[in-house]
């Protein structure tokens, strides 16, 4: 009998401590939860107050260590094609056309002060592919290809997954890689009638060991 | 019951009102209670609990629709009508059909007798209290009829569960009214709030004019909880074992139904309650000396009002426990039933009428 009394005491003490619980929780529904994260020291005393984050209008900021969307700078990339080679999943896609010696000038310089040698009409990055690893940014020797804060990208048709950062339109490819191709042919010419000359036809340049004349990275 | 009350004033004004040969009068007198329980069920009933619910747990609730969500309901309304009303083949297609109707209407009757304000009562009828006991009852056939007609197990579990414990729970709930009428000498609604209000407004009420009422309160107030299928006894609809009890195979405007008569009997049993314990439409603010704020407060228009306002604060308990308790076993509420609260209900009964013949 006192054990039947006594589940009764229990049941209706239990029952007032929780409805106190959610009436505080209630009334402290006008107040916001604190932004501390979970390094703060008084990150567990914050319990109290709403803690929803309505997403699209409010967000946690992206960590600046994080890795998420890559993003890259093509006035920057100098064309060499290693994170291509790098890449794990292949998700990049690079189209390179060398540059013209007249051209030189016009294909400018990196912002470090390295000329490029080298149209970049292709540069994809197929995002949804993307692991985020960052092999390919650990890569590139002049550091244009970047991990963005950016973390939403999501898209309602995968097509829209595959980000364009070529610097040529497909005419502009087709006329340097024409003017190349006629720069080639007058060298080829120009070679062939110094051989018909009988000059000794010029000798290649071997690749210099060591650094490349350009500076950076060694190439492979 | 000292100052004279005209009662019912409004509601039979209403009732002589014909239109021809129509009785306009009275299909108002009906259609009050009817669009009170659709605003009420459309503003507090789902858009209040999802708010309350959620600032009890830390969330904001609906927010997307309108400001601070407010519209949200209407769009869920506009869903509702728009799904399809889908009657499974295997279902007994009359009881499938018949079973909702027969809940809501079980649930709606039950207002008959619910007096918003002195002025306003669908039918002061003597029997009031008794008459609101029985009807709600009804609600256990349309339970019972949908849950067979689905011809689904959930649906099944879900009614057989519901109506064991309608019924079980139709006894501490009856015994415990049973000590507010003998408090209150009468049966009928609109007595009970005569009897309990006053220049003194609260001190009126019986429980806290009476020292043994706060016993048939909470024994009435939990075996309400029951009736009304709401947490912590909402084992006949427990989504976790259930799907959704005995409404699993309904869609449409016919769950609506099951809703709205949930909503509709949450509100009865919170009036039942406010009336027989606490004054119904009578004012709680006292006449302190010469500034007689309970006449102040008191009239038609008041009285509709506090007994509103007395409702609302029930189902905010309601739903307030809810949020807070966990669900029960179903022979943990067999035993809360008829160990725990038809035995303290009989002593309740005893000790009031000792109380009433010796006071």
């Amino acid at each position: 009998m006192s054990e039947y009394f006594s589940n009764i005491k229990i049941g209706a003490t239990t029952i007032a401590t929780g409805m106190a619980i959610t009436f505080r929780h209630f009334l402290n529904a006008v107040k916001r939860k604190g932004d501390a994260g979970i390094d703060d020291a008084d990150y567990f005393k914050q319990v109290d107050g709403l803690c929803t984050l309505q997403y699209p209008r409010e967000v946690v900021p992206t960590p600046t260590i994080g890795r998420y969307r890559l993003y890259n700078d093509i006035e920057d990339c100098i064309g060499c094609c290693q994170c291509e080679r790098a890449c794990p999943v292949e998700c990049i896609t690079i189209e390179t056309i060398k540059t013209t010696a007249d051209d030189l000038a016009a294909c400018g310089k990196t912002s470090g002060g390295q000329q490029k040698r080298f149209w970049v009409p292709v540069f994809d990055i197929d995002v949804a592919k993307c692991m985020t690893c960052g092999i390919c940014v650990s890569v590139c020797p002049t550091d244009c290809l970047v991990h963005s804060p950016v973390a939403d990208f999501s898209e309602f048709d995968v097509k829209n997954m595959m980000y364009h950062y070529g610097n040529l339109s497909k005419i502009e490819a087709e006329a340097k890689k024409r003017k190349l191709d006629e720069e080639k042919a007058a060298k080829e010419k120009a070679a062939a009638e110094a051989i018909a000359r009988g000059e000794a036809p010029a000798a290649k340049p071997k690749p210099a060991p060591g650094p490349m004349p350009e500076g950076g990275q060694a190439g492979e | 019951m000292s100052q004279s009350i005209s009662l019912n004033t409004w509601s039979d004004a209403l009732s002589g009102f014909n239109l021809g040969w129509f009785p306009l009068g009275l299909v108002i007198v009906a259609a009050v209670p009817l669009v009170f329980i659709a605003l009420y069920a459309l503003t507090y009933g789902v858009y209040g609990e999802r708010k309350i619910s959620a600032f009890m747990q830390d969330r904001l609730g609906p927010m997307e629709v309108g400001p601070w969500g407010l519209l949200q309901t209407l769009a869920d309304i506009l869903k509702l009508l728009q799904k399809e009303d889908i009657v499974p083949t295997a279902a007994d297609k009359f009881l499938f059909v018949i079973g909702p109707l027969i809940m809501f209407v079980g649930s709606f009757l039950a207002f008959v007798v619910l007096p918003f304000g002195p002025a306003f009562i669908g039918a002061d009828l003597n029997v009031g209290l008794f008459y609101a006991v029985g009807i709600v009852a009804l609600e256990v056939v349309g339970i019972l009829a949908s849950g067979w007609g689905s011809n689904n197990k959930w649906a099944l579990y879900g009614a057989v569960r519901s109506v064991a414990q309608i019924v079980s729970y139709e006894i501490p709930a009856s015994i415990a009214l049973l000590c507010g009428a003998m408090m209150a000498g009468t049966l009928s609604m609109q007595q009970f709030c005569v009897a309990q209000s006053g220049p003194y407004g609260f001190m009126h009420y019986y429980l806290f004019s009476n020292p043994i009422a706060w016993l048939p309160f909470l024994i009435y107030f939990i075996a309400s909880l029951a009736e009304t299928n709401r947490a912590p006894f909402d084992i006949p609809e427990a989504e976790s074992e259930l799907v959704a009890g005995f409404f699993t195979e309904y869609s449409g405007m016919k769950f609506a139904m099951f809703f709205l008569a949930e909503y509709g009997s949450m509100f009865m049993v919170s009036g039942i309650i406010s009336i027989v314990f606490l004054g119904g439409w009578a004012s709680p603010l006292p006449n302190i000396g010469s500034f007689a704020l309970n006449t102040m407060t008191s009239g038609p228009a008041w009285g509709a009002f506090w007994i509103i306002m007395k409702g609302f604060f029930f189902i905010f308990v309601q739903m307030w426990l809810r949020w807070t308790l966990p669900r029960l076993r179903v022979d943990q509420l067999m035993y809360l039933c008829w160990k725990v609260l038809t035995p303290f209900a009989f002593v309740a009964f005893v000790l009031t009428a000792v109380w009433e013949i010796y006071k």
